[in-house]
């Protein structure tokens, strides 16, 4: 097999698991979801369908896929197609862009951890997960119902306002590793707290660098993935249910999937700038040969469990945290996050110059 | 092979359809939008030629004409708003003002 | 990778010259919008084909994720129908030809262009923008941020809603 063969062919190998991994978190987490909200609030929860209720998920699948897909009648039939389609988009593509292990050698050659190992990969990891608004935007408007337009147009303002503060955040982030790899950024974690001895740069997980960094990008977070307390767009008790009061079966179910999809997604990001992505303390000495198959597989794990953890901590808060007003919505983003983010960056970098 | 000249082409074809848009359209919104589309093909133009001199460069003058149009949308669309506020409606022809 | 690049150009070029189109000949307003966050991406991956990848990566966030989505919003927030469809006046006419002979004249001026060789001194990456910005271009880069600057304040201003009071001040 020539060289650009081998290329075409890791790189579909990867696409499928990749992809895989994003499609099958989502019944996981959907049943997570149920399971622990059950927990939280002293009831069963799902525990029917399978041992311990686990083929729930499916069994929602079929409801959704026998359900009569309806289009309102002066809808504008086009975009109320498209629009759920361009919420689940992004966030695969998001995936796409993740290092989710460290590299190994197969016959030669340098096999990444990731699908595409892109120089800019930060920003278009950022610039993919603005464009998931025009998804409950356009869905919000071709519905033609004043709940959804409701919701289109907060989805979309609230985006606008928590692109900022996110982007600036990950200013600070960029400042310490220098560079906008993604992989790279990995590789500057690869302590779990310290310096690198050589150069004297920070070499630690990012979230002990830059702590308030890392919670203004995960209150931005829940409002990019319309999560609760910052779930306005689809606000069940004032909404209906927001920009997909409108949709039923399939399309329905590609809106749910999109968000889930979407929580996977800034997950992973969370955990590439801040945790320390694949790498875990003392992952070294375990006898495993860095390098090899059995350390990414190793590494495809640590970065799981992370996402793990993650996706837990979403799910503890959507169950425990009330609402906020939309006011206060507008507050914190412009007058809370962003001047917070803004003298990070500042501090950041005089530090970083100054060093 | 793909040269310079292909570029140009496509942002030739950009920039007519933009000024199209400009003169036939009369919706205000819809006529902004096409002198973006007209913007980002010279914005095209300044990039494929800066390949045969100095890439970083034609990336940095693409960069400021970037800032410049984020900032032209966002006060074109507050006019855009404060216009409709004052005759409720985005029809340029129903907009005359200032015709003497 | 030569035949894969100009699948990748003429694809690209494709898709920006329908999308762009369809900007134009949309009725809906949405529909415009959303045809041309489609022309944006794909100069985006013109840009691509160019080496441009940190311009690319800028093109999306700037122009598809923030200035669209403002677009998007003011249409949702005036409520926009659809044009109404009406016959062709003769202003149009004329600007349907003046817009053709730009067309023409334009393509005549590109092919009348020579193909310098690529030789460019330095890539297109972010570090490579970074230094030019901050050694020749420190004052445009500045000048920029004061731009912006101004542009927010200039907008906040013009579409601020004005209490009832200052309007009768306005009008006086």
């Amino acid at each position: 097999m020539s060289d650009t063969q081998v290329y075409y062919l890791a790189f579909l190998v990867k696409l499928l698991v990749v992809f895989t991994l994003a499609v099958g978190l989502v019944p996981i987490l959907v049943y997570a979801e149920r399971r622990v909200s059950a927990l939280m609030q002293f009831r069963w929860g799902p525990n029917r369908v399978g041992p311990f209720g686990l083929l729930q998920p499916f069994a929602d699948m079929v409801k959704l896929l026998c359900k009569e897909d309806l289009v309102p009648e002066r809808a504008s039939k086009v975009l109320f197609t498209i629009a759920p389609a361009l919420t689940c988009i992004p966030p695969f593509l998001v995936m796409s862009f993740i290092p989710v292990a460290p590299s190994f050698a197969l016959a030669g050659r340098e096999m990444k951890g990731v699908v595409v190992d892109s120089p800019v990969g930060i920003l278009l990891l950022l610039a993919l997960s603005s464009l998931t608004v025009y998804g409950l935007a356009i869905g919000g408007w071709a519905s033609n119902s004043k709940y959804s337009l409701l919701g289109g147009l907060r989805s979309s303002a609230q985006m606008i306002s928590y692109e900022l503060a996110m982007g600036i955040s990950v200013l600070a982030v960029l400042c310490v590793s220098g560079t906008l790899n993604l992989s790279e950024i990995i590789y500057r974690q690869t302590q779990f707290f310290g310096y690198d001895a050589q150069s004297g740069n920070w070499a630690g997980w990012n979230i002990f660098a830059q702590p308030l960094a890392f919670v203004i990008f995960l209150v931005a977070a829940f409002a990019e993935t319309n999560r609760l307390p910052f779930d306005l767009p689809e606000a069940e008790s004032e909404l209906v249910g927001g920009y997909h009061t409108e949709y039923s079966s399939m399309k329905f179910s590609l809106f749910f999937m999109g968000e889930y999809i979407g929580m996977v997604g800034i997950s992973s990001v969370l955990v590439v700038l801040f945790l320390g992505g694949w790498h875990f303390p003392g992952m070294n000495s375990l006898g495993v040969q860095p390098g090899t198959l059995p350390f990414t597989l190793l590494g495809l794990l640590v970065f799981l469990a992370k996402i793990g953890v993650l996706l837990f901590f979403f799910i503890h808060v959507r169950w425990t945290l009330p609402r906020f007003r939309y006011d206060q919505l507008m507050r914190i983003g412009w007058k809370v996050l962003l001047p917070l983010a803004l003298l990070n960056v500042l501090v950041t970098g005089a530090v970083v110059a100054g060093s | 092979m793909i040269t310079v000249v292909d570029y140009y082409v496509v942002a030739s074809i950009l920039f007519a359809i933009g000024a199209l848009g400009f003169l036939l359209r009369k919706n205000v919104l819809v006529m902004f939008m096409s002198v973006e589309l007209m913007l980002n093909s010279a914005n095209l133009v300044l990039v494929a030629s800066a390949k045969s001199f100095d890439l970083a460069r034609g990336s940095a003058f693409a960069l400021v004409s970037v800032a410049v149009a984020a900032a032209e949308v966002g006060v074109g669309l507050a006019i855009i708003i404060a216009l409709f506020r004052l005759k409720a409606t985005v029809d340029a022809e129903e907009i005359t003002n200032l015709r003497g | 990778m030569e035949v894969l690049e100009r699948v990748a150009f003429y694809v690209m070029a494709v898709l920006a010259v329908i999308s762009a189109l369809l900007v134009v000949v949309n009725r809906n307003p949405v529909a415009s919008a959303m045809s041309l966050v489609g022309a944006f991406l794909a100069v985006a991956g013109l840009y691509l084909t160019l080496n441009a990848t940190f311009l690319s990566a800028i093109q999306v966030l700037v122009y598809a994720g923030a200035i669209m989505v403002l677009f998007l919003f003011v249409i949702m927030l005036l409520n926009l129908e659809r044009e109404p469809f009406d016959l062709p006046g003769i202003g149009r006419i004329a600007g349907f030809g003046l817009s053709v002979a730009l067309l023409f004249s334009l393509i005549s001026l590109a092919l009348g262009a020579v193909a310098r060789p690529e030789t460019s001194a330095r890539g297109g990456s972010g570090a490579e923008i970074g230094d030019v910005f901050f050694s020749d271009y420190l004052f445009p880069f500045e000048m920029a941020s004061l731009l912006l600057l101004v542009a927010m304040v200039g907008v906040i201003v013009v579409a601020r809603r004005r209490k009832p009071e200052e309007e009768e001040e306005e009008q006086a």
